[in-house]
């Protein structure tokens, strides 16, 4: 007689619960196109807005280029722009950028300019609001 | 760490170059409602298009008859525009994707915006029901643009108004997306009702 084995759903359910445990849940989620962010899933600056501009800094040295980091420079050097417009211009997904956008600001080679975390968002000012609705009116 | 941090930023190039601020305004609908030609007919540049790549994880049958542990690799797309307005402002209009099942997504879309505009197709009406909850549930200032398509209005506003049972304070207005002038008074229309939100 041979022992019964291991209901096989099971153990696929264990090991599923396993990826969803709190150390794993990054790894489980990696999907091909974040072999460019070494894995990683969310920027350092997880505040990064989609709109956020970015300027690249004159004179950086990237020691650590890769293609994705060099066609951001290149496209941020262009003059400024947003993190969809680089993720759109480059074809590269959104999660890609902010990721690659966070390490390239670490590194001192682009400014991000996102309005501070502590500052409330434009469109909170009325200010910035019938400024807006000015702009949109002359058109 | 491959990469230290370095919290000392260099200057900019260019330092002496103003940046601009940038608002955002949500454009929403079902799918194929228009959303992507509302903002192109008053983007300065061609509607882009950027991803969000995200892995499906479920649990299924498979073939075999056991339980299966599926991740599958999906791409959500979103359309956006930008318009300069004057004062180095630069006003970014997103279209949420279509799908209701990437709802999560919108969360991102929405922090910060300034409100939202509800294309409607009175001929497929449910399609802008998740819309409706999503921004209500939210407190996100919305308007309902009837997207006429032809020209044609084919159902009065206060119907409109009584099958999607929102509030009063809620503009519900027709619009042509493909119009320049209409899509200019919709976001005017939302902006308003943003400010008056605020000042009330």
């Amino acid at each position: 007689m041979t022992e019964p084995s291991i209901p096989e759903p099971q153990e696929r359910r264990a090991h599923a619960h396993d990826l969803y445990e709190d150390e794993s849940v990054e790894e489980a989620r990696v999907v091909r196109p974040y072999a460019l962010t070494r894995g990683r899933t969310r920027p350092g600056r997880s505040d990064l807005p989609l709109e956020a501009l970015v300027r690249r800094v004159t004179g950086g040295d990237d020691s650590a280029s890769t293609t994705e980091r060099r066609r951001i420079l290149e496209l941020a050097g262009n003059g400024i722009l947003s993190v969809a417009e680089l993720s759109a211009h480059l074809s590269l997904p959104l999660g890609v950028v902010r990721v690659l956008v966070g390490d390239l600001a670490d590194d001192g080679l682009l400014v991000v300019h996102s309005g501070s975390s502590t500052s409330a968002p434009p469109a909170t000012n009325l200010k910035v609001l019938e400024s807006v609705l000015n702009g949109i009116s002359s058109l | 760490m491959a990469f230290p941090r370095s919290d000392v930023a260099a200057p900019p190039a260019g330092a002496e170059q103003v940046t601009p601020v940038t608002v955002k305004i949500v454009v929403a609908g079902g799918f194929s409602v228009g959303k992507t030609t509302f903002i192109g007919s008053i983007s300065d540049i061609e509607p882009l298009s950027t991803e969000a790549a995200m892995t499906e994880h479920s649990l299924g049958v498979d073939d075999a008859g056991g339980v299966s542990d599926r991740k599958t690799s999906t791409t959500v797309a979103m359309d956006f525009g930008r318009i300069e307005l004057p004062g180095d402002l630069w006003l970014y209009l997103f279209g949420t994707p279509g799908q209701d099942r990437f709802h999560f997504m919108w969360d991102d879309l929405v922090t910060g915006a300034i409100g939202a505009v509800v294309l409607v197709d009175t001929e497929r009406l449910e399609a802008c029901f998740d819309a409706v909850d999503y921004f209500e549930a939210r407190q996100i200032p919305f308007v309902l643009a009837v997207n006429c398509f032809d020209g044609v209005a084919k159902h009065g506003l206060d119907d409109v108004r009584a099958a999607l049972g929102v509030r009063p304070e809620v503009p519900v207005f027709y619009t042509d997306a493909r119009n320049r002038q209409a899509t200019k008074q919709a976001l005017i229309t939302v902006v308003t009702l943003a400010m008056t939100r605020m000042q009330g």
